[in-house]
């Protein structure tokens, strides 16, 4: 099926189904207009794409904002914080909540949500509902997409080579050499596609690596800061060995991967060039898009790789994994699957008018009910990937998507084992949280990578750095929003 | 001014008129006086609409620039504070943690340096003694002696950095885009316009042709560069390919990257130099070139003896215009790299731009201060020693 169709099948199933899920009832919203702000390309497109059925269900105009990715935290935080409030709600990332909730910018949907049964709010997985989603007990956003990291890897190569995926980064880049610049299906392959372009999504894969190495002990252990101290957890093998392994992979991958994100190593992978990926739910559904995949049926999911040796915190040094250091290890290797961005989701400008905050709750509403959201996570081109149960397992839906059922156990069952793991890594969630990712540890990376800096140079930059923003914040209550963010239950 | 001093103080040798004029002031009441009012204020009001829009757009905002670069910017409850912090910022970008990214990372210097830097300072030296020893004036002097520190400073980045194989900051970067693409892209655009003043075929096609790149927006140019760039899957990629430059990754290296941007900026601001240029050479005497050519004068000397003196006041503006635009280049570097590797390709504005995204708001305004200052001190003295320059000697 093409993605055209689907799209089809999706608005003929959002019409049908929306009569009877939508809290709003038709012509509620005559007049109103939402202005809504969010990234282009990806997210747009659903939020764009399923607009005009909302306004013809409701009446409500929508206008969609969209910026890109880099400039979006900005925006959103300019327009309200300034006063200018011309943007009445927003699809952003849940880590900037925090900073959006301290100027008090956020309205609290919990009212809302409690009164809505449209939304099927048990549906959504615990962790999007109870940790993405809320701030200091309050639901602020609606989930509309669920985030982690995962590793793809073309299960045809790997069955024609022998191998089976890696658990381990060390494995990663064997299979990496092993398998780059040689020929499948007429055509050579990259050993390894990672994105790791400045200002995009590099800094999350180092994340990806070092993590595994550095959190062991379950979720509340961090992997960012000493919980303890708020020192920031750099300065140790796992981080240099993250580094390296960023490095080493750049020899088995495409020769321009520097200047390569996500948009770019996407469509590389679907196109069958790379034998493995890294990266967020996406590229399982972009696979099965029979207009541009090459990849159909040959794409596998797993867990994150991880690692048999672990950081011991007060020492900075590797550890081989036991049973007392890595509780967690499946097989002797410690993984640490990352949610890293926590899933795009949409929150509403308290200072918007009361009509104007119920018509952008109702259409945020109206994306997130299973009817709509079901078949929009099965759209490679919506951004949106699995974050309510009923999307877990295989179903009628994925199955109308176009994907096997083969591939859709690989792909939900890599979800759910990140989703389920009790070692999972949380994203960071404290104030100014994207000083400390999208500008000290993006740059250090970037110039790590373009090689101005050395490894121990990398290390001290982003330590400086970190230690800096705490410092300038107020270490003691970066510490306390730190552990509280930790101390979550899934 | 005048048109007052026109009406209240009329010509003493013509009691006539001022005794009419007198009465017939005597004689009009209030709506006359408006007019007259009007009349006598008619210069001020007509310039009034273009200060006030001078100042609101770009006075103020050269103040408040001014403020935030010497303060600190942070959001808090519902609102934002500023916190004056003096030079803090502009002394985190000369001397401080930000030093690697404006200036670069310093590498001590070896003998060669150091010779290098005495020779570049004795010649600026010369240059002030011999300045203050023929022509002296305090304006002139303090002029030069500025002049010099820049150039002296820059050179001393240069050295520091780049010549000693260290990595240069977004200042130097922005320079080579500056000295390096103007450069270029007034010797294309001078060899394109003397083309199309021959007496060659479709000679308006080519003009228009040329002159298209100037009208697409550079976000437009530079994802357009972007695609053909790519080596591996950009429309040129059989050609990359059949090169032996498949696998070349242009991205990845400092000064390949640079390049790019430089061959991007380069298509995008010829037609400029090529427009102005071909009138220039357009409009030389006829005559004295029919003389030559009579005389037997080859290409070469007509060039240099005929053609060059008559566009060289010219061939200076359209420089100095072009420089003080191309010192503001964002739009090639953000799109083709995010100015990357590393900090290799970033631009002073991209680095401004960078800063302010990350409400850096006071850092940002430093940059684009210390931008402004570098533009304008390499403009003014362009001007002074090029441009005046070319006219005297015309």
């Amino acid at each position: 099926m093409t993605l055209k169709n689907r799209v089809r099948k999706t608005i003929l199933a959002a019409g049908v189904l929306a009569v009877t899920a939508l809290p709003a009832v038709a012509g509620e919203f005559d007049g109103v207009t939402v202005n809504i702000m969010t990234q282009t390309g990806a997210i747009q497109e659903p939020l764009q794409r399923r607009a005009p059925d909302f306004e013809k269900l409701t009446g409500a105009k929508l206008n969609i904002i969209a910026v890109p990715f880099s400039d979006l935290y900005q925006k959103v935080l300019t327009d309200w914080a300034s006063g200018t409030n011309s943007v009445d709600a927003a699809v952003f990332a849940p880590q900037w909540m925090v900073d959006y909730v301290a100027g008090g910018y956020l309205e609290d949907l919990g009212p809302r949500i409690a009164k809505d049964t449209a939304i099927q709010w048990n549906d959504i997985a615990p962790f999007f509902r109870d940790f993405s989603s809320s701030f200091g007990g309050k639901t602020y956003l609606v989930p509309l997409d669920g985030d982690f990291h995962m590793l793809y890897y073309r299960t045809d190569i790997f069955d024609k080579a022998g191998l089976k995926p890696p658990t381990t980064w060390d494995e990663y880049l064997t299979d990496a050499k092993a398998l780059n610049g040689k020929e499948f299906d007429g055509q050579k392959v990259y050993g390894s596609c990672i994105a790791k372009k400045r200002n995009a999504q590099s800094y999350w894969f180092v994340t990806d690596i070092a993590g595994s190495m550095i959190q062991s002990k379950g979720t509340s252990q961090g992997t960012f800061f000493d919980t303890k101290d708020m020192k920031p957890l750099v300065d140790n093998e796992g981080f240099r060995k993250a580094l390296e392994f960023l490095k080493e992979s750049g020899k088995y991958g495409p020769p321009d991967e520097l200047n390569m994100d996500v948009s770019d190593t996407r469509p590389l992978f679907v196109s069958g060039k790379c034998a493995l990926n890294l990266d967020w739910g996406d590229v399982g559904v972009l696979a099965i898009d029979p207009k541009t995949s090459r990849v159909i049926d040959k794409t596998g999911s797993v867990l994150t790789p991880g690692a048999k040796s672990v950081v011991n915190w007060a020492t900075g040094k590797l550890e081989a994994c036991t049973a007392a250091n890595c509780p967690y290890a499946i097989d002797g290797v410690n993984h640490a699957p990352y949610a890293a961005f926590g899933g795009w989701s949409g929150g509403i400008n308290t200072k918007a008018k009361d009509k104007v905050k119920d018509a952008a709750y109702a259409f945020f509403s109206y994306l997130s009910q299973p009817a709509q959201s079901g078949v929009d996570v099965t759209i490679g081109a919506t951004g949106f990937n699995p974050y309510r149960v009923s999307q877990m397992t295989y179903n009628d839906v994925w199955k109308n998507s176009g994907m096997s059922k083969v591939a859709g156990d690989s792909y939900l069952g890599a979800i759910g084992a990140s989703l389920n793991s009790p070692n999972m890594i949380l994203d960071l969630r404290i104030p100014q949280n994207q000083k400390y990712q999208q500008v000290v540890l993006d740059e250090a990376i970037a110039r790590f990578l373009a090689g101005e800096i050395d490894e121990e140079a990398t290390i001290k930059t982003v330590q400086d750095g970190w230690a800096d923003l705490n410092e300038q914040i107020g270490t003691a209550d970066q510490l306390k929003f730190y552990t509280g963010t930790l101390g979550v239950k899934r | 001014m005048s048109r007052r001093e026109a009406t209240t103080q009329p010509a003493p040798e013509n009691p006539n008129r001022m005794s009419v004029a007198a009465v017939a002031r005597t004689e009009t009441t209030t709506p006359e006086s408006r007019d007259e009012w009007l009349d006598r204020n008619s210069g001020c009001i007509m310039v009034l609409p273009a200060v006030v829009i001078l100042l609101a757009f770009a006075i103020f905002p050269l103040i408040v620039s001014t403020y935030l670069a010497l303060s600190r910017f942070a959001l808090v409850g519902g609102s934002f504070k500023l916190t004056f912090v003096g030079l803090y910022n502009f002394r985190r970008l000369l001397f401080g943690v930000q030093q690697y990214h404006l200036l670069g990372t310093f590498k001590p210097f070896d003998w060669p340096e150091w010779l290098a830097f005495g020779v570049f300072a004795a010649l600026m030296l010369a240059w002030l003694v011999r300045y203050a020893a023929r022509a002296f004036t305090v304006l002139g002097f303090v002029g030069r002696l500025i002049s010099a520190g820049l150039a002296t400073g820059l050179v001393l980045a240069w050295l520091g950095t780049l010549a000693t194989g260290a990595y240069e900051g977004t200042l130097l970067t922005t320079c080579v885009y500056v000295v390096v693409g103007v450069l270029v892209q007034f010797l294309i655009g001078l060899g394109l316009a003397l083309l199309c003043a021959q007496p060659i075929r479709a000679r308006n096609w080519f003009r228009v042709v040329f002159f298209v790149p100037l009208m697409v927006t550079p976000v437009g140019v530079a994802y357009m560069f972007r695609m053909m760039a790519d080596m591996q899957k950009g429309p040129f990629a059989p050609v990359s390919t059949a090169l032996g430059l498949g696998a070349w990754a242009w991205a990845t290296q400092a000064w390949s990257a640079r390049l790019m941007v430089l061959i991007g900026d380069t298509w995008q601001w010829t037609p400029f130099m090529f427009i102005v240029l071909l009138a220039a050479v357009e409009n030389q005497p006829r005559d004295q070139l029919e003389a030559a050519r009579m005389d037997g004068a080859d290409a070469f000397q007509i060039f240099r003896d005929i053609t060059w003196p008559a566009i060289a006041p010219v061939a200076a503006t359209v420089v100095l215009i072009r420089l003080i635009e191309a010192f503001k280049i964002i739009d090639m570097p953000n799109v083709l790299t995010a100015g990357g590797p590393g900090l290799a390709t970033e631009s002073l504005t991209l680095h401004a731009f960078i800063a302010w995204r990350t409400q850096d708001l006071g850092g940002s305004a430093a940059v684009g201060y210390l931008l402004l200052f570098v533009s304008t001190i390499t403009c003014v003295s362009f001007f002074n020693y090029v441009v005046r320059w070319t006219r005297r000697h015309q």
